[in-house]
């Protein structure tokens, strides 16, 4: 039982992540009808940045906090310098030119820091397990990313919801010529969406960091992941990238965690241990496909026009 | 555009000395260069050169040319390369491969054109049994070798039971089974994880936990090795059972795991401090060649393959069409191996000693891999009965 909720509870962790990561995606693609195939560069470079910084600082909480306004520039002069250019475009020439800056930015870190990777230590106060319950102790922070997630989910919901830019992305994410002639400066409202996104991105990337390696090409296989999750919640929907990356998180942890033991109860040993883990990796592929077959827009799709 | 850059390079040689170009001893060389396991391709290579250095660049009195090729740790593209060095390059030798499934993968084009393989590091069950060749030989390991030693230590130390953790592909399955083979306790539970995309285990530490185990023992070669250290001890695990390993902690990873890496034993065949004279030379040379790197068993088992190759072309004085003669050769092991001499079985697979390793800091205050103990003296593979080569 206790086993249970640990492993919930890495579902949600895993799951909160990857919202950080789709939160972005889906806002870009949604609003600005922009795929950005870079986002999981600035995922690395969220990563990477922190690492130097803390470095620098000698301080996890300032050098973190140093690199999310590193990666909120990043974005904002990407956004400036190359992808303004390519919004009129058609989807493919998106995919071309933001496939491009991936090889960009991993030829770019690979110059400045090198192709080992580095190492993102956490301080002592961060690496002791905490007992949530009795009897359930928990990675410290693993725990204090369930946190930060919940409280950035909240905030986002609230400048979405009640605020007036929250209300031109809103209106932008319906319709985007109406707000144009609405007299609303659209380019400064992408830019800042854009901006947004990226250190949402950077967000996943530096505190994922701690977990994994800093390492080249970082940010490619869980974009894949946070693509699923835009799918699956609705193209442009905050929301439904929230539930979606929660289900995600939780059945693909589910899936590695108790299909093994399931599946020995009906094949042989060494048939289950090789079959489990190649089943558990496609489950959130098999949610996809039936999400696109019963419902195409998504779970929670965004109203659209 | 790697590719491009040694397809260039190739090109450039060719183009420089067309008149000996028939007449150098020609190897191909498949690793990983590209990716997160790049390091290891890296390290192979720069021991590989510097094997190449200390022959004089020369073997057999005939020049010699490598061309590196890179498998991007995928079996269908390690095949691919080494076709293309067999069938297009014509290659004499082809030598490296890291990953038991690549190797696996390229086994049969290899063999099927009678051109010697000499892998540097993946040891599959399967090469060492049913799938031993005449024209392979192996200058690491077979798989199961090195956690069997590591369930030897832990039987000395009186390890009542292990909860095994590895990833999903041969070369894990090899090492799982090889820590069985020997340790005398009971497994709790064994769980392997996707490979290699798979980088958090938090679903399988949490099991190690509450499975109640005593120990745990994980290999994962490569970045996997730091990720899964970094969890082990986030989660507080490390105060709690403590983890044996096999091929998890190197010169490479050590710099990245850090303290996390500390009081860890791992079982291994080399180690950079083994007290032979070979291996002084190639450790100092190493470090003054490539500054602020170390090698590894990767790089030690790259460059007693050069050595292994050099003795072959030498004992036939350059003729590379005696390949009968060359394999008798290669089968003395008559070359000085970096980690002290050692005998091929049947199988072309080395009889050799496995040592236990710990991390401790060095003169210079950085963490480093030493010698603690001899496990195990001797040991050869289980698999060499099913191998028909006599």
């Amino acid at each position: 039982m206790y086993l249970v909720v640990e492993q919930l509870l890495n579902g949600l962790q895993f799951g909160l992540l990857l919202f950080l990561l789709a939160a972005g995606l889906t806002l870009v693609f949604g609003i600005m009808d922009f795929v950005n195939l870079a986002h999981g560069s600035l995922y690395m470079m969220g990563a990477y940045f922190a690492a130097t910084f803390v470095g620098w600082t000698g301080s996890f909480v300032l050098g973190a906090l140093m690199a999310l306004g590193a990666t909120l520039l990043l974005g904002i002069v990407l956004e400036f310098v190359a992808l303004r250019h390519l919004y009129g475009r058609d989807h493919l020439d998106q995919v071309l030119a933001t496939f491009g800056l991936i090889l960009f930015f991993n030829d770019a870190v690979r110059l400045i820091w090198g192709p080992a990777g580095l190492a993102l230590p956490l301080p002592a106060w961060l690496t002791v397990p905490v007992q949530i319950i009795p009897g359930v102790y928990y990675p410290a922070y693993r725990l204090m990313i369930i946190v930060v997630a919940l409280l950035v989910a909240a905030l986002l919901y609230l400048v979405v919801m009640r605020t007036r830019i929250g209300m031109l992305i809103r209106a932008g994410a319906s319709n985007r010529e109406m707000i144009g002639a609405l007299g609303i400066n659209i380019k400064l409202l992408f830019t800042l969406v854009f901006g947004l996104g990226a250190a949402l991105a950077g967000l996943a990337g530096l505190m994922q960091a701690p977990i994994l390696t800093v390492q080249i090409g970082m940010g490619e296989n869980i974009l894949i992941l946070a693509f699923v999750i835009i799918v699956i919640g609705g193209i442009g929907s905050i929301r439904g990238a929230f539930m979606a990356a929660i289900f995600v998180g939780i059945i693909d942890t589910m899936g590695r965690a108790f299909l093994p033991d399931l599946l020995r109860k009906v094949l042989s040993g060494a048939a289950a241990s090789t079959a489990a883990p190649a089943l558990s990796s496609m489950l959130i592929y098999l949610l996809m496909a039936i999400v696109l077959i019963v419902r195409p827009e998504g779970l929670f799709p965004a109203a659209k026009r | 555009m790697k590719k491009a850059f040694w397809l260039a390079g190739a090109m450039a040689l060719a183009l420089a000395q067309p008149a000996s170009a028939a007449d150098s001893i020609k190897i191909g060389f498949v690793s990983t260069f590209s990716g997160p396991t790049a390091v290891i391709g890296n390290d192979m290579r720069n021991s590989f050169e510097l094997a190449l250095d200390h022959l004089g660049r020369k073997m057999g009195g005939k020049p010699v040319e490598v061309i590196y090729e890179d498998d991007q740790q995928k079996p269908d593209v390690g095949k691919q390369k080494t076709e293309k060095l067999v069938q297009s390059d014509k290659v004499d030798f082809i030598v490296g491969y890291i990953w038991s499934n690549v190797l696996l993968a390229s086994l049969k084009t290899a063999v099927d054109s009678k051109t010697f393989l000499i892998s540097a590091n993946a040891g599959p069950s399967q090469l060492a049994g049913e799938l031993c060749s005449p024209y392979v030989f192996s200058t690491s390991w077979q798989n199961d070798q090195t956690p069997a030693a590591m369930g030897l230590y832990m039987n000395q130390k009186g390890v009542k039971s292990v909860f095994l953790i590895g990833p999903n592909y041969a070369a894990g399955k090899d090492m799982l089974a090889g820590l069985k083979s020997t340790f005398k306790g009971e497994v709790v539970g064994e769980e392997y994880t996707v490979w290699p995309s798979q980088l958090d285990f938090s679903a399988e530490l949490s099991k190690a936990r509450n499975s109640k185990a005593e120990s745990i023992f994980v290999f994962y070669p490569g970045a996997a090795g730091v990720q899964f250290l970094n969890q082990y001890a986030q989660a507080g695990i490390k105060q709690q059972i403590p983890l044996y390993t096999a091929f998890t902690i190197d010169e490479l990873s050590l710099p990245l795991q850090k303290d996390n890496a500390i009081g860890i034993p791992g079982a291994q065949e080399w180690v950079n401090d083994l007290p032979n004279a070979e291996n002084k030379k190639f450790v100092e040379d190493y470090r003054k060649k490539y500054t602020n790197l170390r090698p590894t068993y990767y790089g030690a088992q790259a460059y007693d393959a050069a050595q292994l190759i050099n003795s072959a072309v030498v004992a036939v004085k350059g003729d590379l069409s005696k390949k009968d003669a060359m394999k008798a050769e290669m089968e003395k092991a008559n070359f000085k191996s970096l980690r002290g001499p050692f005998k091929y079985g049947n199988n072309h697979i080395p009889i050799q000693n496995f040592y236990l390793q710990d991390v401790v800091k060095d003169a210079d205050g950085q963490l480093s891999l030493k010698t603690v103990a001899t496990i195990v003296k001797d040991d050869q593979d289980r698999f060499h009965d099913k191998c028909p080569m006599k």
